[in-house]
């Protein structure tokens, strides 16, 4: 079980956790002509990496906090975790 | 009364306490901490199973969880456990345990003759032999392999076992009590870190119950109990024992499972059989020992053949002679400890070495006490088909392939040793890269990959004194580096004997002209010889090996046999050790109760239940109860010998004629605030939000991003910015994280707070055409006339002193409303209503009625909103604007969403207008069509239209639109009916809706 720190109420149990998937995809803006390609990249498409991966997870069953958290897909080393409005460097 | 192979004095074992016990059905008696393989050794007992392929006969072979045969079923308190290793079993009065793998008994096996015929049953086997004809495996072979095959036989009973899960976090886990796991546990102790110390067996100690060394001045273990005396005064010290940590997980999660009350003949009253520990350790120490691997060699399978250190530990801790005139053979000095220990207590052993020659000071001890020492010398085959009566033995070639001439020896048991495979296991498990010691024939832990560190013999260190002196340096800084103490603790002195390099030498061949099975795995009955067939049919991989042969796959995990079948493949393949490699080891080291890895979380704890503020009105009014997800909802309320139908029925009718009243407090509710509430509402659903006024309701779709229908509800304005969303009872959490996942983390811009408070407030529907006179009468200073209370519109309303949210929203399709209040005042609401509705003839009804009004309405719900409808399949397309933008708008596009002859909900009823549709049904064109016919819809929703009298479905049916007046078939092959149907429009009941305006 992986032991995730959550940006607000520290480090916490994967089971406290609700996954997310990829937290790079970006919905595209509301009113905007949007192709097709884009748009099925958006709902659709995402890569399998092996390998780091940033990633969404929720704090369902603590402070309900939509998170980000840079994971190792092969390792399940977690290198760090943002807040959601956090950029990302 | 005494036994036979118990010595007189000495053990670990309390004299005072004798304990009955059955094996077999035959009574024994052996004395309070012995096992149950400890006490039948003391008794002469060495046949206690039969093999799990030839039916071998065996006995024991080691003493501990290494255990490969000795595997019963054991009864305790009216149940019965399969598979427990009596090596591990400790001895509690009234124990009973039988034999497991053999038929009619353990003496006459019936299955032996699989024995004889074991040249029919090498390797891969069953999978060549059992093919053909593939109707012959379910009925024939599949059903004979499993009789014959297998071990215990598991209980059908309900278990009345309680078994907990617990969560723990410390510093430092230390796994194993040995004397590397006490002195890195002592180290890290004095250092205040948080400390567990586990052991699995229940004396505490390890090895030290059984050397010969001193620590301190101190036996060791003498010095071992001091220690765990001390940790136990600790306050930062948890000690267990009888607690197996069996797996190493991700992030440093290990997990321990504490044997609380299997040696007690039953559970204490509130406590659990066993307990399971989540550990999440800051470091941990591995500190799991050695177990000592088996020589190969003919017929070494034979009860009275066994490892020489079970031997030793039967003998010093539990005062058991396994023999009285025991051959022991070894490849080191560790064979020589036990011989010493048998010489002690006046028994007379023969030690064959297969070294030619070796000095060491144990060696030296064992001469001059007088044993007769044989080098370069091997056991070729024990002789005896029950148990060992004697051995053939020979002298054999520095290159150890030539035997001399074969020399019969009378014997009652062989004492083995090949030395010593460190426990790699959790090391492993963490994710360590392993490499293979040279010196020691074994793989010892690598590269770390989490926090861990293995100590000990687990790390092939076989000194005492480098051990103790490297875990007390380990404990002692780890614990440093969390707690930024240093208390230096004196490295104790030790004694011990030196002993002398072992021989790197683990199977004897055969001789000319014999074919004696020499075994690997002596529970999976895998010999050499099997071995040798996989590789010669192209099995190159260590891991195809071990599956085609089921080497190292029975319940012992192969923690004697892995090593032994790693050196024969590559001595085959002509490949060192390392290259072969091993098998990944996995989780669980030993095996775990079902039983506590599923914990409490059994019958009505395998999930919450949620229950209304009016579950106990419900309750004492005859409702019978139905599960929503988690929620307990009144299904119907039973009159007299009423069924469902009948119930439901009544009860809808009720609502159509009368007034009925519905709970609807599981509906899921969000409170939304915010300056920009009405903008993500705008956002969120297909239809217009922007202008909705203050006091009004509106009804709502919204979509996932694919453009699939997520969930329906309505929202209402409660005031300026402040809105209240119902949900469905099964989307209620789904939503709320759909909700805030866009604020968070899509338009954080928004200004808007979203909470759920479905618990907050109970519901009650009052639907019917007299429900706005019951209104009336509950709310007598509110004008809740059409004209103050319009369809669609909200108030708040005094409900005799508490308030109250008044929503005329329907569902049913008749008038309706909804009242609200706070969860506490439910129960109250509830009474009032069913009061001051009496003169109305109100009747509360359950989910099947609102079901059955819902339907005949063409109200869409879950079956309909299943994960693969949009909007227009439901009918909702007028839901749908085309002016704003919203989630999922831009997949409502796609080109499959939007063909000519799109599925669409239609109403269905049979010709005969007798005959309920099965839900799930699928609709055909010719009911007499090849298979497979042509699906053109299913049928999502049956009721009995109360309206009509007649029945009715709802249907997701392939063009849908242009099929009204068509005639078709509904099939239901599981219920073995086909019905010819016609389709009707989907609002069967009042299509205009002008009831609910009324």
């Amino acid at each position: 079980m992986l032991y995730i720190n959550c940006p607000h109420c520290g480090m916490r149990s994967q089971n406290e956790f609700s996954y997310g998937g990829d937290a790079s995809v970006k919905r595209p803006e509301l009113n905007k002509e949007v192709s097709n390609q884009e748009w099925d990249n958006f709902v659709y498409n995402r890569k399998s990496l092996r390998g780091k991966h940033l990633e969404l997870w929720q704090h369902i069953s603590g402070c309900r906090q939509w998170i980000k958290v840079e994971r190792d897909t092969a390792t399940h080393e977690i290198f760090r975790t943002f807040k959601a409005d956090e950029e990302v460097a | 009364m005494t036994q036979a192979f118990r010595i007189e004095n000495g053990g670990l074992i309390n004299r005072d306490k004798k304990l009955s016990f059955k094996f077999n059905e035959k009574s024994y008696f052996g004395y309070e901490g012995d096992t149950l393989a400890s006490a039948l050794l003391a008794n002469g007992v060495h046949l206690v199973g039969r093999s799990f392929k030839y039916h071998r006969p065996r006995g024991f072979f080691g003493a501990g969880v290494d255990e490969p045969y000795a595997v019963v079923q054991l009864y305790r308190n009216g149940e019965t456990e399969p598979n427990i290793k009596a090596t591990e079993q400790e001895l509690f009065e009234g124990l009973e345990a039988k034999s497991v793998n053999c038929w009619p008994s353990v003496n006459f096996d019936i299955g032996a003759i699989n024995n004889f015929l074991k040249i029919f049953l090498p390797a891969g086997f069953y999978y060549k032999t059992f093919m053909w004809p593939k109707s012959f495996w379910y009925r024939i072979y599949e059903p004979f392999i499993r009789k014959a095959a297998g071990l215990g036989v598991a209980s059908t009973k309900h278990d009345k076992e309680r078994y907990e899960h617990k969560y723990e976090y410390c510093d430092l886990l230390i796994a194993g009590s040995g004397p590397s796991g006490l002195a890195g546990a002592y180290a890290a102790a004095k250092n205040g870190a948080k400390v567990i110390l586990a052991e699995d067996k229940p004396r505490f100690g390890g090895s030290l119950l059984t050397s010969d060394v001193n620590i301190g001045n101190q036996s060791g273990k003498d010095w071992a109990e001091g220690i765990i005396a001390e940790l136990k005064t600790m306050p930062n010290v948890v000690v267990k024992n009888r607690s197996q940590i069996f797996g190493y997980y991700d992030h440093n999660m290990l997990v321990m499972s504490e044997k609380v009350s299997d040696h007690l003949p039953s559970t204490k009253k509130y406590h659990p059989n066993k307990r399971l520990w989540y550990i999440r350790a800051k470091e941990v120490l591995i500190s799991s020992g050695s177990i000592e691997r088996p020589i190969v060699f003919g017929n070494n399978d034979t009860p009275g053949v066994m490892l020489s250190s079970a031997a030793k530990e039967y003998l010093k801790v539990y005062g058991v002679l396994v023999g009285r005139k025991p051959l022991v053979f070894t490849n080191n000095d560790s064979g020589y400890e036990t011989a010493i220990e048998f010489k002690k207590h006046g028994v007379d052993p023969v030690i064959l070495d297969s070294r030619k020659n070796a000095e060491s000071e144990i060696i030296d001890e064992a001469k001059n006490l007088g044993i007769i020492i044989k080098n370069s010398y091997v056991v070729v085959a024990a002789q005896g088909y029950k148990k060992v009566k004697s051995a053939d033995i020979a002298s054999i070639s520095e290159d150890k392939k030539q035997l001399g001439k074969i020399e019969h020896i009378q014997c009652d048991c062989i004492c083995v040793s090949g030395f010593w495979t460190p426990s790699i296991h959790l090391a492993s498990q963490s994710g360590n890269k392993t490499k293979f010691k040279e010196e020691i024939d074994a793989f010892v832990p690598g590269q770390s990959k989490q926090n861990e560190i293995t100590l000990g013999a687990a790390n092939g260190i076989f000194s005492l004194n480098e051990t103790l002196k490297t875990s007390f340096k380990a404990g002692s800084e780890l614990s440093k580096k969390l707690t930024k103490k240093d208390n230096e603790i004196a490295i104790p002195n030790v004694v011990e004997k030196k002993s002398s390099q072992h021989d790197k030498f683990w199977c004897v061949p055969l001789p000319k002209g014999k074919n004696y099975k020499r075994f690997l795995d002596f529970q999976n009955d895998v010999a050499v010889s099997d071995v040798e067939i996989a590789l010669r049919e192209g099995y190159r991989s260590i891991e195809h090996v071990k599956r085609y042969t089921t080497l190292g796959m029975a319940t012992d995990q192969g923690k004697t046999s892995n090593l032994n079948g790693l050196q024969l493949v590559s001595e085959i393949e002509n490949k060192v050790v390392p290259a072969v490699g091993h098998t990944t080891f996995r989780p669980p080291y030993t095996p775990v109760s079902i039983g506590a890895i599923v914990g409490r979380e059994v019958g009505k704890h395998s999930k919450p239940t949620r229950k209304s503020p009016m579950h106990s009105w419900h309750e004492k009014n005859n409702a019978v109860f139905v599960d929503a997800g988690v929620w307990l909802r009144p299904r119907y309320y039973k009159r007299g010998n009423e069924n469902l139908f009948e119930g439901s029925k009544r009860e809808a009718k009720n609502v159509r004629t009368n007034v009925g009243v519905c709970d609807v407090t599981t509906l899921g509710k969000i409170d939304i605030k915010g300056p920009d509430a009405a903008e993500l509402l705008n956002r969120v659903y297909t239809n217009a939000w922007l202008k909705l006024p203050v006091g009004k309701a509106r009804y709502g779709v919204m979509l996932r991003e694919d453009g699939i229908v997520m969930d329906d509800g309505t929202t209402t304005r409660i005031s300026e910015n402040h809105y209240h969303m119902t949900t469905t009872t099964a989307q209620a959490a789904n939503v709320l994280s759909h909700l805030e996942y866009y604020l968070q983390l899509v338009w954080p811009e928004l200004n808007v707070n979203v909470v759920s408070t479905t618990e907050q407030w109970a519901g009650a529907a009052i639907a019917g055409p007299k429900s706005r006179d019951l209104l009336q009468k509950l709310f007598p200073n509110s004008d809740v006339s059409n004209e103050g209370l319009p369809f669609m519109g909200y108030m708040e309303g005094d409900l005799f002193g508490v308030k109250a949210r008044i929503f005329r929203i329907s569902f049913s399709g008749e008038l309706a409303y909804e009242v609200n209040v706070e969860s506490d005042y439910g129960n109250f609401m509830w009474e009032k209503i069913m009061e001051i509705g009496e003169e109305f003839q109100i009747q509360p009804y359950g989910t099947e009625a609102l079901s059955t009004l819902r339907i005949e309405m063409g109200h869409v719900a879950g079956s309909e909103l299943d994960g693969r409808t949009i909007p227009y399949d439901n009918a909702l397309e007028g839901l749908v604007s085309k002016k704003k933008d919203f989630i999922g708008k831009r997949s409502l596009q796609r080109s499959a969403f939007t063909t000519e002859d799109r599925q669409r909900v239609v109403g269905v009823v049979p010709l005969d207008k007798k005959t309920s549709i099965p839900e799930g049904s699928h609709l055909v064109k010719d009911d007499k069509a090849p298979l497979p016919n042509p699906k053109l819809g299913h049928i999502s929703a049956s009721c009995w239209s109360v309206e009509y009298d007649n029945p009715f479905s709802l249907a997701i049916l392939k063009d849908g639109k242009n099929m009204i007046g068509e005639k078709l078939f509904a099939m239901s092959p599981l219920k073995n009916k086909v019905i010819p149907v016609e389709i009707v429009s989907s609002h069967y009941v009042d299509p205009k809706g002008e009831r609910v305006r009324s």
